[in-house]
């Protein structure tokens, strides 16, 4: 000690401290933080914590090797993002045979989505989860959105996205409670009577626009209620039964003698 | 039990309780008084109430004058919003508050002596409808239209022409627009490429993944004279279905390219745009009349009010692999119209 101490007032003491520092703080960097490789592509024990996963939660219908039967999809090349969706949204795995797979709260964790995906996502290739910065609104155009969203979507979502009714018993959900992450991945992968919208159709700027228009949305309307802004049958059922069993009223209570 | 009629089940109609010639008019009831008429207590009330009432719509105008000048409709939804809300609520109190006032007024402090005004007779008495006839005859004859036939034909002839100005140019209108070839033919010509909604960039069949959907419009819409019109009857939906599912009619093998399909976006029902198209069934469904067509097996419906399968555009790729139409539509589009021929 009594070296060191001698030589502290040394004039390369500050560099040879400094360059100590750095290299301390890199170590313990590198130790603690989540590395950009193990996030993109996810390492061998979590496949294996996937396929544990897998085979406890969904192999009953998918088949122990995802292969998939009758009436039930094979799980070859969804990808991660159609694990995410179908999992995030709590769709699956599935409580009850229906209509279709309903949405609920999750079953699974964050943790364990990520280890399902990666495990079904090593099975084949397919699209997968998309990145924070493919979802991020903050240079989107939602006028674009509105327009790709009016052709493409609309018709069963509803003009702002609350939802509609398909046949029998199917119905398309209302996107108001979908995170950005979910609906990029269900224009990805098409869940259920959703139809695959690709990269190719509506562009990663399309989709991110689309979402910028969901997102302006949930503003809510000008106008006061939007009775679900489920289209003319709310608005009808609101006019015919509330405002003319109003008219009548008053117009009873007009001709109506008084006591 | 017995079904034989009792004397109880007959309706007798003797002299006595036979049905009158004429019913007489039993006029009005005894005057009932109202609580107000008899005690002054209720009329007061009822005079409070009506206070109040006009008291409330005052409330009403002045929030209304608060709400304009506190709250501005600032631009964001929420300030819509609320401003939209509060000068509704004002106008609201303000305006029914006077209707319900003066109705309760009416109805409970203004007279109710019913009363009865008789019509008088319509028919004027003799001497008046002499003394008009005596004036009509007089310019009759002052005018001399009797005798002069020539002014006799110009003036009938004049008025009964005048209409024309009017009936022509509206009859005109009516009738404008005999091109019935118009609803038969689309802008869909051989080698034209289909392209996106709305951005009109063409497609290669490469893009068309299974499960996917493709809301298309023919390339170089915009350029089109009437070209909004011409969108309306051009629109299409194409869908790349597993060969495995796919049902062709063998004359329609070669409209399809490797499962891409597509087929007029016009509903042969009444004509709205069927768009809901569902991945798993292959269905495809009208929001308005819920007509469903099956895109697997020709389009044909499978459930609903229309009677006809949507047409099918026949569909290839051009040398760099973009799709194009082989053809226009071989039948006319959209809902049934008189002049068509099935």
């Amino acid at each position: 000690m009594k070296a060191i101490a001698a030589r502290r007032h040394h004039r390369f003491a500050p560099a040879v401290l400094l360059a100590l520092a750095l290299l301390l703080t890199g170590a313990v960097y590198a130790a603690l933080a989540p590395s950009a490789a193990s996030a993109a592509a996810p390492s061998e024990s979590d496949i294996e914590a996937g396929e544990a996963l897998f085979q406890a939660n969904c192999a009953t219908c998918h088949g122990p090797s995802a292969e998939g039967r009758d009436g039930v999809p094979s799980l070859i090349g969804v990808g991660a993002a159609a694990v995410d969706f179908q999992v995030s949204t709590g769709r699956m795995p599935m409580q009850m045979n229906g209509p279709q797979a309903m949405a609920k709260p999750p079953q699974l964790d964050e943790e364990q989505t990520r280890q399902l995906a990666a495990y079904v996502a090593s099975l084949a290739p397919g699209p997968a989860i998309p990145t924070a910065e493919q979802v991020d609104t903050t240079d989107a155009d939602p006028a674009n959105g509105m327009a790709v969203f009016r052709t493409n979507c609309a018709m069963c979502h509803g003009a702002i996205g609350k939802g509609g009714a398909l046949s029998e018993g199917k119905f398309a959900p209302d996107l108001s409670g979908s995170t950005p992450t979910q609906v990029y991945e269900a224009m990805l992968t098409g869940p259920q009577s959703m139809p695959v919208f690709n990269e190719a159709n509506l562009s990663p700027e399309d989709k991110r626009d689309v979402i910028a228009f969901l997102e302006e949305q949930q503003a809510g309307s000008p106008g006061g209620t939007d009775l679900g802004a489920v289209g003319p049958v709310a608005e009808g059922l609101w006019v015919w039964v509330v405002g003319i069993g109003l008219l009548i009223g008053l117009s009873v209570w007009i001709g109506a003698k008084s006591s | 039990m017995s079904n034989e009629p009792t004397s109880a089940d007959l309706t007798v109609h003797d002299g006595e309780h036979a049905l009158p010639e004429r019913f007489e008019d039993p006029g009005l009831g005894p005057h009932v008084a109202r609580v107000g008429d008899t005690d002054p207590a209720a009329a007061k009330r009822s005079e409070r109430q009506v206070v109040a009432m006009f008291g409330l719509s005052v409330l009403g105008t002045v929030g209304f004058l608060v709400a304009y000048f506190v709250v501005p409709a600032d631009g964001t939804v929420e300030g819509v919003r609320l401003s939209n809300l509060l000068l509704g609520l004002g106008l609201f109190l303000a305006m029914f508050s006077i209707g319900i006032a003066a109705v309760h007024w009416a109805k409970t402090l203004m007279s109710d002596h019913e009363r009865v005004e008789a019509r008088h007779p319509q028919r004027s008495d003799a001497a008046t409808r002499e003394a008009a006839v005596a004036v009509l005859q007089e310019g009759a004859k002052d005018s001399g239209i009797g005798r002069r036939g020539v002014l006799k034909g110009a003036v009938v002839s004049a008025v009964a022409l005048a209409p024309l100005s009017i009936a022509v140019p509206l009859i005109g209108e009516v009738g404008g627009d005999w091109n019935v070839s118009k609803f038969r033919h689309t802008v869909w010509t051989k080698g034209r490429k289909l392209a996106r909604d709305p951005n009109g960039t063409p497609i290669k069949a490469s893009e068309v993944t299974v499960g996917s959907v493709f809301h298309v419009i023919p390339e170089g819409l915009e350029e089109e004279e009437h070209w909004i019109e011409e969108k309306a009857k051009a629109v299409v939906l194409m869908v790349r279905l597993d060969p495995a599912v796919l049902k062709e009619a063998p004359e329609r093998k070669d409209w399809s390219y490797e499962g891409i399909v597509a087929y007029s976006k016009i509903c042969t029902h009444v004509g709205c745009p069927v768009a809901l198209y569902e991945q798993q069934t292959h269905h495809l469904l009208c929001p308005c009349h819920q007509s469903t067509f099956d895109m697997a097996d020709g389009a044909k419906v499978v459930f609903g009010p229309a009677n006809r399968a949507l047409p099918q555009l026949p569909i290839t790729v051009d040398d760099e692999g973009y799709l194009v139409a082989q053809s226009d539509f071989h039948e006319p589009i959209g809902p049934s119209y008189w002049e068509r021929l099935k």
